[in-house]
């Protein structure tokens, strides 16, 4: 499992302002892909296109087409809520669900979805908790509440709960920026780690970020306030960060434009 | 700067040279001057020809404010002179604030506790006339609980479901609309609603007067509340959980059901018994569609009922004592009832909340 998506000609509006205009890019299965850019850029957007995360908000649209191993997310008869089960989404701030305990919250798609086999959901805990390299902290108190572990904890826990209901895809909004950098480094490890089983897009505003855990990056920019964002470069890391082919790539990367 | 202080000790003598020192009044002065403003008021109550205890309270805080704010001067200089005077103000207010509550609860203790024997609470007023000792309120607290009980049970799933729609689904027109007329109905004065099932159930359908009569008047006052206080505490569930409820694949629906709703509960428990407080203690909309009986009727949906505001009402319009002590008992049962009605809420709201 893991999958491969294209990007067609996506523009994504917030009502009458377009955020990002004419994005063109392939993201490889099983491989890490990073957003980089500045504030404002329509990283997060075009991320949050990806799952059809954007149309949440009220008047945000989408044009232009999604392919997910060949099937557009945005064609007639997709049911958004099964594409989210596919393609799972990891927030900038660690959200846990307040009213529940560690163990529901890692089944909590599972079991809002109906899953009841407690043996099941019991394997699909520790698998996924392992998996986010969080079960050796938590495996004595699952019925303690998410809310009350450290940030890193809960982000790790969060992690946790969007693989356990085994996406394809898993998207990553910014998920280190509200950490300290010793669980920053736990999440890269375990970006790294995830890397055999999903494929994975992060947008992160930490450019050492993008270089230490993705395959590919792809730099967005935006000419001035007001403008949409638009994809400037898109190619392998090593490529974006040693020698790029656009002077605006090389001038951010560098830390002459920021 | 002096070194001289009230209080703050002059470390080993040296000079203040960055002037980072400041006097501060020691922490048993605003209680010297609250006590000095008590004697104070206390001499003018004695000594001059004002009688009014209501003055004398008003003239104690008000002297405590001046001379706290006076000494807080003349000792602290004018920032700490200033917040001393809020934080004086704040202080006052609060206990000008508690002294009805306390007073309440105070006299109707007091003159409510004499009649809360076992009869009172096990017969009816039947064939109880003004002038008779005796009675009870068996027949009250039954209507007032069955009406509150029907009241909520028609109001709360409503309400709350009102209120999901405004936060979570409702966009432009309908909702700014439905929002605006729950406003109104938040105004609607209490008779008004009785009148209104006065005239439209009672009298246009003909179903004459019942419990559950009341209990729609009641509904009709519960709903703006309900709907208000459920929206204010939906709406602050952080936007992050639903998103991560749909990133997860739940539908809207489940979401709202299984995420937003438990997040909120606790504040939505506590709105619906701000709700439940206030129409327990309603009495125009009772009398016009309840009625009011001094027989045991434990049936809400036919025949007239009481309850404990009729209850209260009618007896404390009596001349005689027996009915005005009826009164008092009633209204501390009446308040007794709301704070247990409270406190189980809040248990509850309380368990399903982690620790």
């Amino acid at each position: 499992m893991a999958t491969r998506i294209d990007v067609n000609g996506l523009t994504a509006y917030y009502g009458k302002f377009k955020a990002v205009a004419d994005v063109n890019l392939t993201i490889e299965p099983k491989n890490v892909t990073a957003f980089i850019g500045p504030s404002g850029c329509g990283k997060s957007t075009v991320l949050r296109t990806l799952n059809r995360m954007h149309e949440v908000l009220p008047g945000a649209r989408v044009e232009g087409r999604v392919l997910l191993d060949g099937e557009d997310l945005y064609g007639a008869g997709m049911d958004p809520v099964n594409v989210r089960r596919t393609v799972g989404m990891v927030f900038q701030r660690p959200n846990p669900f307040p009213t529940m305990s560690i163990y529901e919250n890692v089944i909590a798609g599972l079991k809002l979805n109906g899953v009841r086999k407690k043996a099941l959901l019991d394997e699909r805990v520790e698998e996924s908790l392992r998996g986010a390299n969080l079960w050796e902290e938590v495996k004595d108190r699952l019925g303690r509440p998410g809310a009350g572990l450290s940030g890193g904890q809960q982000q790790r826990l969060c992690i946790a709960r969007a693989i356990a209901v085994e996406p394809q895809v898993l998207l990553m909004d910014e998920p280190c920026s509200a950490l300290d950098p010793i669980s920053t480094l736990a999440i890269e490890d375990l970006i790294t780690k995830l890397k055999s089983s999903f494929t994975i897009v992060i947008v992160t505003h930490n450019m050492q970020q993008a270089s230490r855990v993705s395959d590919a990056t792809a730099f967005f920019s935006l000419e001035k306030t007001g403008d949409p964002g638009r994809l400037v470069e898109f190619d392998k890391t090593s490529k974006i960060f040693s020698n790029p082919t656009e002077k605006r790539t090389e001038d951010y990367v560098s830390g002459r434009f920021g | 700067m002096t070194t001289a202080t009230v209080s703050g000790p002059a470390v080993d003598g040296t000079a203040d040279r960055l002037g980072l020192r400041g006097q501060s009044l020691p922490r048993w002065v605003p209680l010297a001057v609250a006590a000095g403003a008590v004697v104070v008021s206390l001499l003018i109550y004695l000594l001059t020809p004002v009688d009014s205890e209501i003055q004398i309270v008003l003239m104690a805080a008000v002297v405590f404010v001046i001379a706290m704010t006076a000494i807080s001067t003349a000792v602290e200089g004018g920032r700490r002179a200033r917040d001393r005077f809020a934080t004086t103000l704040v202080y006052t207010a609060f206990l000008l604030a508690v002294i009805p509550l306390v007073a309440v609860l105070v006299s109707v203790i007091s003159k409510g506790v004499g009649r809360l024997d076992a009869d009172f609470f096990t017969h009816s007023m039947n064939g109880i006339g003004a002038r008779d000792v005796g009675g009870g309120i068996y027949h009250a607290i039954i209507g007032t609980v069955e009406q509150v009980l029907l009241a909520s049970v028609l109001a709360v799933p409503f309400g709350l479901l009102v209120a999901i729609y405004l936060v979570e689904y409702g966009r432009g027109r309908i909702s700014r609309m439905i929002s605006f007329f729950v406003d109104v109905l938040t105004g609607l004065p209490s008779i008004i609603a009785g009148l209104f099932i006065l005239a439209f159930w009672v009298l246009a359908l003909d179903q004459g007067f019942s419990g559950f009569a009341g209990a729609l008047a009641l509904a009709v006052l519960m709903i703006p509340t309900v709907v208000r206080s459920a929206e204010e505490m939906l709406k602050l569930v952080p936007n992050e959980l639903r998103e991560a409820g749909y990133a997860l694949g739940v539908p809207q629906w489940r979401t709202i059901l299984r995420v937003v709703v438990p997040t909120a509960l606790p504040g939505i428990v506590t709105g619906v018994m701000l709700a439940v407080a206030r129409v327990a203690g309603e009495t125009a909309p009772v009398l016009l569609t309840v009625f009011g009986t001094n027989l045991i009727n434990s049936n809400p949906f036919s025949g007239e009922q009481s309850s404990l505001p009729l209850y209260i009402y009618s007896q404390a319009g009596q001349p005689q004592q027996f009915a005005v002590d009826r009164a008092w008992s009633a209204a501390l049962v009446l308040i007794i009832i709301i704070m247990v009605l409270n406190l189980i809420a809040r248990l509850f709201a309380g368990r399903n909340r982690l620790k």
